[in-house]
């Protein structure tokens, strides 16, 4: 008598043909990438939505809310300002040095804020994972479109503190929609190898403010990027200028400022960057994507 | 009876759900010495242990089904549920559905910051509805969880809810969506006793637009109103499948032992 239901179905048909004659699918089936990206594309408003209310419920507690978008670089520069530009005063063989430092400082801070956020995508919405089916790319998309949102505020201040200390508007100032173009590329690809990798190693985030550091001692952010030549050569010099950030924020530099040295050609500099963006930027889909089945074991 | 005149919606053919559990550290393991160890001589994690949660069950539910899931804490129930849902992999044999089976429970966490009406929003776009069909149910999804009864709260932020409250909320989000497959754990305990007849009126119409609802709850009344049906799953095996009646008659009888 208990186990009537079972038997009468299974009588005629095995439960894997019943299953396929009505059309079920197998659940925790992990979609093909097309078919992924295109339910991606679908749940746009949804990301959206959920990273504007991030970006509410971040400053909704705070009394002057979405000024803080604003006031944070606007800090963030005057205390760099302050330091190297007032008191120390030095310009270390650069022309613009208060100019050249905020430029790396912020466009580091971009991927600095993108890692960290990443990290917590997945970790922080497992709640929200195990509640209801979306893609779960859907995450890391909505933290990059807040840090996204966050750069180009950032970027307008910079821009503001490049004509304040003396540089003139030129044409290769259009060179930053490219380029905020590529990074962004690349940072949601971090975003999304970030989230993944935070979700399964909870001891990686112990360690993500170390590696950062160490990151951006070598992407030449607070000393000029000819220190390297200088003191480093063969293979050392290679690797450090192959690193991303470095090629990034020499190519802002080159892009904002008159007269300044960079690590190589701008040219090269522009094909290292955009081979990292696709690299990065689609292998860190790829990645997330293999494990979207996985995000709600917690 | 002729099982072509009815649609299976879950099929569950022997399926073996094993999960890892991050227990506290038992004395002795959680010291940076004993984990050092660990790492070195690359043994699992003393507190990593192996819970084979569902074993070897097997069951086809049909469309305009509710079926109660009972039996004591701990049977494997609720792991069940996520595994139908797609959020647990099953280890072995195979969970089939039809359509995205969806599970509400009473961890759906939004976002407590927000005002309750910014999260029917964000929790229907995440079901998948356009921003039309969301504008069109909005209010009728406030105005079910009743939350509006005792002043404007829909546009106080979540967390000056109470529990009760809360629950309603994202019990009325995902009862708003037509699914094919709708799998409720313990939610409808935590609303209050109009609440709770209200949403057993929509668990009701949910089965008649032709979906299949699951139900886990410990509120034997709950189970009898609603659910025509009753599996009892007992240590991940399965010890009764049939008319609730019958199925909960045993169980009772069991529990009183």
């Amino acid at each position: 008598m208990p186990e009537t239901a079972v038997a009468e179905s299974g009588t005629e048909l095995s439960p894997k043909e019943l299953a396929r004659r009505h059309g079920l699918t197998a659940s925790g089936r992990l979609p093909r990438l097309p078919e992924y990206t295109r339910q991606l594309w679908s749940y746009r408003h949804f990301i959206g939505a959920h990273a504007s209310a991030k970006m509410t419920s971040s400053l909704g507690s705070t009394k002057l809310g979405t000024v803080w978008q604003v006031l944070t670089p606007i800090i963030n520069a005057a205390v760099y300002y302050l330091i190297f530009g007032v008191i120390i005063g030095t310009s270390r063989g650069v022309d613009n040095f208060p100019a050249y430092l905020c430029i790396g400082v912020f466009v580091f801070q971009f991927t600095q804020s993108i890692v960290q956020t990443g990290i917590n995508a997945i970790t922080a919405n497992l709640g929200l994972i195990r509640a209801l089916h979306f893609p779960r790319a859907s995450l890391p998309l909505s933290v990059a479109l807040v840090e996204i949102r966050n750069f180009v505020v950032a970027l307008l201040v910079l821009i503001g503190i490049v004509l304040i200390t003396g540089e003139p508007i030129t044409a290769e100032w259009v060179l930053l929609l490219p380029l905020l173009a590529l990074q962004s590329f690349f940072n949601t690809g971090l975003a999304m190898f970030m989230a993944r990798y935070g979700s399964k190693n909870r001891d990686i985030k112990q360690l993500v403010p170390f590696i950062m550091r160490f990151w951006m001692y070598g992407s030449a952010v607070l000393y000029p990027v000819t220190l390297f030549t200088e003191k480093l050569d063969g293979w050392q010099l290679a690797l450090v200028e192959a690193n991303p950030m470095l090629i990034f924020i020499e190519l802002y530099r080159h892009a904002l400022l008159e007269n300044v040295t960079l690590a190589g050609a701008p040219v090269a500099l522009w094909i290292q960057a955009v081979v990292w963006s696709l690299f990065v930027g689609l292998g860190g889909f790829v990645y997330f994507w293999r494990g979207e089945k996985g995000y709600g074991r917690g | 009876m002729a099982d072509n005149d009815r649609i299976p919606t879950v099929i569950a053919d022997d399926a073996h759900i094993v999960y890892k559990v991050h227990s506290s550290a038992s004395p002795g393991t959680g010291s940076p010495l004993a984990s050092l160890k660990r790492m070195v001589t690359n043994t699992k994690a003393a507190n990593v242990k192996e819970v084979h949660a569902v074993k070897g069950v097997s069951f086809t539910a049909y469309r305009g089904e509710a079926i109660g899931l009972i039996g004591s804490n701990g049977s494997g129930k609720s792991t069940l549920l996520r595994a139908v849902a797609g959020l647990l992999p099953v280890s072995k044999g195979a969970i089939y559905a039809s359509g995205q089976p969806s599970l509400l429970g009473v961890n759906a966490a939004l976002m407590n910051e927000l005002p309750g009406e910014r999260n029917v929003e964000l929790g229907c776009l995440a079901m998948g509805m356009s921003p039309a069909e969301v504008k069109a149910k909005k209010d009728a999804i406030i105005e079910f969880s009743g939350i509006n009864e005792r002043g404007d709260f829909s546009s106080y932020p979540m967390r000056t809810y109470s529990s009760g409250m809360a629950a309603r909320l994202k019990f009325s989000i995902a009862a708003a969506k037509k699914h094919d497959v709708l799998l409720i754990d313990e939610a409808l305990a935590t609303g209050d006793a109009k609440f709770r007849r209200r949403s057993e009126a929509r668990v009701r119409e949910l089965r008649a637009e032709a979906g299949t609802v699951f139900l886990v709850s410990h509120s034997e009344q709950s189970i009898r109103d609603t659910c025509d049906r009753c599996i009892w799953l007992e240590s991940g095996v399965v010890r009764a499948d049939g008319p609730t009646d019958e199925v909960m008659r045993e169980y009772e009888a069991y529990m009183r032992k």
